[in-house]
């Protein structure tokens, strides 16, 4: 068996929801020891907060995106409240190489836990603090969710439809864009470690970070003051591009025409149509002058066909085309499917769930999902008498003084 | 920060990408590592347009005629001794040009090189050719955005190149993490397809533990409420949108009460809301009637507001919520300009510097590079012409 990507590299998790345990997610996925430690008293918000469920009832240990974000993952209790509670914090910490948090800014200072003492233990160590809007500035403290946030960044603007009001994504799209930015930077971070012995902090702003998908954009407002307005599916410079409706319930597909050789092949592909051979819409400009016209013989054709016969016939003619896949869908997609997107895991609640792989395929040190996410507090024994070292004497008087809790 | 402290300064990078991977190149460039992007001779397609500027940021460009054996040989030579090789040609492309994996692989055995594809480098898509649309819609992202009685829609800036660049970039360092320990490099193959399943969120958990397929739903937020209530999250204001929502949970009990009481102190709020315990109210488990009228009471009230005095009031009186901003909102906001997030290079402002390293953000040092602006320079530097 080949060494993991990030064999021995130790992380420590404080934080809930997305946007500090995903980074850890994918540091486990290859191999890093992550902590993720929670408190009986107040568990991750993932675990109480948010459907799915397994069975459908809330618990703790049936929670789906729980589940999803912590495989491969040792799962603590500890109440930083205690004095036992936090001085266990401060020797996970001492460990490690890297310390993960997303609390609203200070929360962790005023605790003891900031980055100045920890890094007083531990010179050499990388914390990532990765919050809404950054650890300064004038909203540092502003609490909100995610999916809020992906609305300040601009994002919930320009999705739906010019004539109706704007429309969500599906939930917090953000904290993942954050959540792949905090892991570069981390691993940037360890390398210069690695020749300078210096550790240090990253304020990481997650709304900054959705700034980044969205600068094109504001690139062309500081140039032109243009403000893009939502505009269904269409685009700036293919036509058509859209999604059209084929037979059955809402099945749904995309497709997109980027030039004039591009038309003539799906016109080839529809049958050469009578109202498709017009010579005014060989070009793009005669296209976009007629594209709700275009839409809708498009839609014409589609509805009466099945997804898998227009995504054949468009992908053989070399038109660019996907079904929109629904979840259903997406659990059995083949592609997906033949690069292990999904890795079933043994869950003792939940039974088997797939976990989500690494989108990226290393060569040499392929990703390795094994085991799913912890019950709250499965490893404290694991942990605090094995990587610790605390005897048993201590770890029950510690237990009885509620530092688990 | 300057470049000696630069976390991946002592690095080079040679950027082949188009499209899909430019951004992946400008993450490196960012961090500090020497990113020199490869062009053919005049420049590549794309060249110019917002998307272009915004991402080849911080890079120096050279150009390279791979079709000749000359600009070929030059590449190996340049690949032997780089760090990195990102590139996003289509699967088998470079390989049918001599500069597949396993040529430059034998040549530098440390290299990391990262292709970015829209679907992978094999399996039975791998050859497909897929636009940002496509990949939205194969990915599961689209199903999930927009109203539900027309189609599903895309986010109108295209964001699968964001996804699948980011995304090579965290794979690019992991297997870095790898290289520099061990001195192996390895091959890291991205698809942008996949690249987006981290932003669906737990909709495909619906799917794996309950069975249900969940439903795009507009402006309102569904799969959060276990009765299966919609909870609304985009609001009409005076002049525009804003955003909040009922909540569960410790933080979101007292937002719901702080907008209750705000309510209550415009004289808006009716008898059954100040009614409402907050302290036992959850959107989570809450009655799909009772979310219904309290949302019958919110919008009235929202509708009364500008989204300044929302936002400046959200802030004051801690309620979850924002504007639903445009880039004009964004630009006037004054958190990002005390954060210096814009930053001006080549004549034009970016958003920069989204992460800082003990108080210093990392930023591109350079602006985009014109064609082969760096000819000259790089050959100076010693490496074989």
């Amino acid at each position: 068996m080949t060494r993991a990507a990030l064999a021995g590299l130790k992380v420590v998790e404080f934080g809930a929801f997305a946007a500090g345990p995903h980074v850890g997610k994918h540091l486990a996925d290859h191999g890093a020891e992550v902590i993720h430690v929670e408190s009986r008293t107040r568990p991750d918000g993932f675990r109480t907060n948010y459907p799915p469920f397994a069975r459908g009832t809330p618990d703790p240990e049936a929670a789906g995106m729980f589940a999803m974000t912590h495989n491969d993952k040792l799962g603590v209790t500890l109440n930083l409240k205690t004095e036992g509670g936090l001085e266990l914090a401060r020797r996970l910490v001492a460990r490690a190489d890297v310390v993960i948090e997303n609390f609203t800014p200070g929360t962790l200072a005023e605790l003891g836990l900031g980055y100045a003492d920890c890094a007083a233990d531990n010179p050499g160590l990388v914390m990532l603090s990765t919050c809404n809007q950054g650890q300064t500035g004038p909203h540092a403290h502003q609490p909100g969710f995610g999916t809020h946030l992906t609305a300040l960044s601009g994002f919930i603007h320009l999705t739906g439809w010019p004539d109706r009001d704007p429309s969500l994504l599906w939930g917090p799209y953000i904290d993942y864009i954050a959540v792949a930015y905090g892991v570069v930077t981390v691993l940037a971070a360890l390398d210069r470690r690695r020749r300078t012995g210096r550790g240090c902090h990253i304020d990481l702003s997650q709304y900054e970070t959705g700034l980044q998908f969205m600068a094109p954009a504001l690139l062309e407002h500081f140039a032109s003051g243009l403000v893009p307005e939502r505009n269904g599916n269409r685009d700036r410079s293919a036509v058509p591009h859209g999604i059209f409706p084929c037979r059955g319930e809402e099945r749904w597909v995309a497709l997109s025409v980027h030039d004039d050789a591009e038309w003539g092949r799906l016109r080839q592909a529809l049958g050469d149509p009578e109202w498709a051979r017009d010579a005014a819409l060989a070009t793009a400009a005669g296209r976009r002058a007629r594209e709700d016209e275009i839409e809708r013989r498009l839609s014409e054709w589609t509805s009466c066909r099945s997804r898998e016969e227009v995504v054949g016939r468009l992908r053989a003619a070399g038109v660019h085309v996907a079904p929109v896949n629904d979840m259903a869908d997406l659990a059995a997609e083949p592609q997906l499917a033949f690069r292990r997107a999904w890795r079933p895991v043994q869950h003792p609640v939940i039974g088997t769930y797939q976990a989500i792989g690494p989108s990226y395929l290393l060569s040499e040190t392929p990703a390795e999902i094994r085991r799913p996410a912890p019950l709250l507090g499965q490893h404290n024994r694991e942990v605090f008498c094995g990587l610790l070292g605390l005897s048993e004497e201590e770890y029950t008087r510690r237990e009885r003084e509620g530092a688990f809790e | 920060m300057t470049s000696e402290e630069a976390p991946l300064a002592p690095y080079r990078v040679l950027d082949l990408t188009t499209e899909l991977g430019w951004l992946c190149g400008k993450i490196l460039a960012e961090l500090g590592a020497d990113v020199v992007k490869v062009e053919p001779p005049g420049g590549e397609a794309g060249r110019g347009s917002p998307a272009w500027t915004a991402y080849n940021v911080g890079k120096r460009g050279i150009t390279l005629d791979l079709a000749s054996d000359r600009g070929r040989q030059r590449l190996r030579r340049l690949a032997a001794e780089a760090d990195f090789l990102i590139e996003s040609f289509p699967p088998g492309h470079l390989e049918a040009l001599g500069l597949g994996w396993p040529v430059l692989h034998r040549d530098n055995p440390r290299l990391v090189m990262t292709s970015i594809t829209p679907y992978g480098q094999r399996g039975p898509l791998a050859h497909a050719s897929a636009s940002d649309l496509e990949l939205m819609a194969a990915s599961g992202a689209a199903w999930l955005a927009g109203d539900p009685d027309r189609p599903p829609v895309r986010i109108s800036l295209p964001q699968a190149a964001c996804w699948a660049s980011a995304h090579a970039a965290v794979g690019t360092l992991i297997a870095h993490h790898h290289r520099q320990l061990t001195g192996r490099g390895q091959h890291v193959d991205v698809s942008a397809q996949a690249s987006l399943l981290p932003a669906l969120v737990h909709a495909p958990m619906f799917w794996q533990m309950l069975g249900q397929v969940p439903r795009r739903g507009g402006p309102m937020l569904v799969g959060r409420n276990v009765h299966g209530a919609a909870l609304r999250n985009v609001w009409r204001c005076r002049d525009g949108y804003v955003t909040c929502a009922l909540y569960g949970g410790a933080a979101g009990r007292r937002s719901n009460r702080a907008l209750a009481e705000w309510m209550a102190e415009r004289g808006m709020a009716p008898d059954f809301l100040r009614a409402v315990d907050w302290d036992r109210f959850s959107a989570v488990t809450a009655d799909p009637e009772e979310i219904e009228r309290i949302q019958t009471a919110i919008a009235v009230f929202l509708l009364t507001l500008s989204k300044r005095e929302f936002a400046e009031e959200a802030i004051r009186r801690r309620i979850l919520g924002y504007p639903v901003a445009t880039v004009a909102d964004i630009v006037a906001d004054e958190q990002l300009t005390a954060r210096e997030v814009w930053q001006e290079l080549g004549g034009l402002r970016h958003p920069s510097g989204y992460a800082r390293f003990d108080g210093r953000p990392a930023r591109p040092r350079r602006p985009a590079p014109g064609p082969g602006e760096h000819d000259d320079e790089i050959l100076a530097e010693g490496v074989p012409a």
